[in-house]
C-alpha cells in the first residue's frame, strides 16, 4: 500500500532523511522507533507533504500512486491520515463545522456524494464517543484550549470520522497520561485495525505498542532505517536503548 | 461649499486621493442624517462592491437609551470609504462591525467618529481587514468622551490579514477623555495568514481554496458577530468570501 524507496528529503538545503526504504501492506502495522533528531517527523511531513520538506530524490507509491506528485489535500483524499505531534489550533472554526468540509471535500474529490449535516453528526458522535471525547468539544474552535491529551484524542476522532486506509500518526502517544494512552491505542485498533489498512506508528517509546501490537518494528536513525524486526525489538530497545542496538 | 480634503486633513490621511479628486465637492459635502427616538432601534447592513470610487457619509443621533447597529462589508474594486459620526444620548448605544477585504491596488476604509459625550453610553467597534496585491485597508477611528460623558464604555478593536507582501492595513485609534470615570480599550493587531494551520487543513482534506476561505471566515467573525439578523449575517459574509474569487493563484 505505502512503498518508499531510497527516499532523501532537506529542510532549508540540509539533508534529513538519507535514503529511506520501507513498504507498509495491507493489513499491517509498522512502528518507526528512533532517537531524537533521526528523521521520524520529518518523514510523516514528507509522506504529508508540508511545504519546504523537499524530496530531492527516491520515491514514495501510495495505492500504486505517486505520492509525491499529489498535493496535501490529494494525499488526503485518496486515503493518507497524519496525525499530528502537534495538532494546530484554528481559532474561530468549530471542528464539526471543519471536520464536515474536510470530510465533504474528501468525497467531492472521490466523486462521491457529500454527507448530510444530520448524518455526518450521527458519525462524529460514534467516533467521539469511541475516543471518549465529550462531544461539546467537538462543538468547540478547533484544538483552542484543548489540553495536551484532549488534542492527541481529537486527533483521533478526526482519523474516524475521516476514516482512512493509511494512518502515519506522528508520536501520537506523547502528552497522554495512561487511562488517555489506552483509551487511544484502543481508538487506533477499532479504526485502524483491517485487512484492507495500514498504520506506520511513529513513536519514541514502547509504551503505546503495548495497546497497539505492532507486525513490524523498524529503527531510524540519521535518516535511514537501520534496523528491522517484529515486535520483540521494540522491547529490545526499550531494555538497551537506541545507541546499542542501532549501532 | 469647502475645498476638497487633502493629506493634511487627519482623518484623511490614508484617503486615494486621485480617487477623492473625481468626487464633487458637493458629495464631499453631504451627509445622510438618521435620528434613532429614544428608545428605538436602528439596524443597517451595506455592501460595497462597486466599481467605482464610493463616498458615504452618515451621521446618526442616537436618542437616549436607543440603539444604532451598523455592518458593512467594504470591497469596491476602487475607492470606498464610509465614514460614520455618531452622537450618543445618555444610556445609547453604538455598534459598528466592519469589514474591509480585496485585492488590487485600492484603498478601502471606515472612518468612524463616536460623540460620548452624555453619561452611561456605550459604543462597541470591531473592524477587519483582508488584503492582498497592493490593497490597503483603514481604520481610523475616535472617540470623544465629553466632561458629563461619565461611565462611558467605549471599545474599538481592529485586525488585519495581509495575503501578499505589498498589501498594507492602517489602524487610526484616537480617543479624548475629558470625564474621569471611563472605560476605553483599543486593540490593533496586524498578522499574515498560518501556514502550519493551512497545511494542517490541508492534510484533513481541505482544498487550498476551502481552506482560505474557512480561515478567512473565521477571522472576519468577530466583525459580523453582533448581528442578530442570521440570514442578513450570512449575506455580508457571502459578500466579503466572494471577493476571495478575484484573487489568482495564492
Amino acid at each position: 500500500m505505502l512503498k518508499i524507496e531510497n527516499l532523501h528529503a532537506e529542510i532549508d538545503g540540509k539533508e534529513i532523511l538519507k535514503g529511506l526504504t520501507l513498504e507498509v501492506g495491507a493489513g499491517e502495522v509498522h512502528a518507526i522507533m528512533g532517537p531524537n533528531g533521526a528523521g521520524k517527523s520529518t518523514l510523516a511531513y514528507v509522506l504529508g507533504g508540508r511545504p519546504g520538506y523537499e524530496v530531492t530524490q527516491g520515491s514514495v507509491t501510495f495505492m500504486g500512486e505517486d505520492l509525491l506528485a499529489m498535493d496535501p489535500h490529494e494525499r488526503a483524499a485518496a486515503g493518507m491520515f497524519l496525525g499530528f505531534q502537534y495538532p494546530v489550533e484554528i481559532p474561530g472554526v468549530s471542528n464539526v463545522q471543519f471536520l464536515r468540509e474536510a470530510l465533504n471535500s474528501q468525497r467531492g474529490t472521490r466523486g462521491e456524494e457529500p454527507l448530510s449535516g444530520g448524518d455526518f453528526l450521527k458519525l462524529a458522535k460514534e467516533k467521539a464517543g469511541l475516543l471518549k471525547l465529550d462531544m461539546e468539544m467537538l462543538k468547540r474552535f478547533v484544538n483552542v484550549g484543548f489540553s495536551g491529551g484532549e488534542k492527541k484524542r481529537a486527533e483521533m476522532v478526526h482519523m474516524g470520522i475521516l476514516d482512512p486506509k493509511l494512518a502515519v500518526l506522528d508520536e501520537t502517544d506523547s502528552g497522554l497520561d495512561i487511562d488517555a494512552l489506552k483509551t487511544v491505542g484502543e481508538g487506533i485498533n477499532s479504526i485502524m485495525r483491517s485487512a484492507e489498512k495500514g498504520v506506520l506508528l511513529i513513536t519514541h517509546y514502547q509504551r503505546l505498542l503495548d495497546y497497539v501490537k505492532p507486525d513490524h518494528v523498524h529503527v531510524l536513525a540519521n535518516g535511514r532505517i537501520v534496523r528491522s524486526g517484529g515486535p520483540e525489538l521494540a522491547l529490545q530497545l526499550e531494555s538497551e536503548g537506541y545507541e546499542a542496538v542501532a549501532a | 461649499m469647502s475645498a476638497l480634503p487633502t493629506i493634511r486633513d487627519e482623518d484623511w490621511r490614508y484617503a486615494d486621493f486621485d480617487a477623492v479628486g473625481q468626487f464633487a465637492p458637493e458629495a464631499i459635502d453631504s451627509w445622510r442624517e438618521v435620528t434613532v427616538e429614544a428608545g428605538e432601534t436602528f439596524r443597517e447592513s451595506v455592501v460595497i462592491d462597486g466599481s467605482d470610487p464610493f463616498l458615504s457619509r452618515i451621521r446618526v443621533n442616537v436618542g437616549k437609551g436607543a440603539r444604532a447597529e451598523l455592518f458593512a462589508i467594504n470591497a469596491c474594486a476602487d475607492y470606498a470609504r464610509l465614514e460614520v459620526q455618531v452622537s450618543l444620548a445618555e444610556g445609547a448605544h453604538f455598534e459598528f462591525g466592519g469589514v474591509t477585504i480585496g485585492g488590487g491596488d485600492a484603498v478601502r476604509e471606515f472612518v468612524t467618529r463616536t460623540d460620548h459625550s452624555a453619561p452611561d453610553a456605550t459604543s462597541n467597534q470591531v473592524v477587519r481587514a483582508v488584503h492582498w496585491n497592493q490593497a490597503t485597508g483603514n481604520f481610523l477611528g475616535r472617540i470623544d468622551v465629553g466632561r458629563e460623558g461619565q461611565r462611558t464604555d467605549a471599545a474599538q478593536d481592529f485586525k488585519g490579514l495581509l495575503l501578499e507582501k505589498g498589501a498594507s492595513a492602517n489602524a487610526k485609534p484616537e480617543l479624548e477623555i475629558y470625564a474621569d470615570d471611563v472605560k476605553c480599550a483599543h486593540g490593533a493587531a496586524i498578522g499574515q495568514m498560518d501556514e502550519m494551520a493551512r497545511f494542517y487543513m490541508a492534510s484533513r482534506g481541505l482544498s487550498p481554496d476551502a481552506a482560505r476561505r474557512l480561515l478567512i471566515r473565521a477571522f472576519i467573525a468577530d466583525a459580523l458577530a453582533a448581528m442578530e439578523d442570521e440570514a442578513e449575517a450570512e449575506r455580508l459574509f457571502e459578500a466579503a468570501l466572494a471577493v476571495l474569487q478575484t484573487m489568482d493563484g495564492q
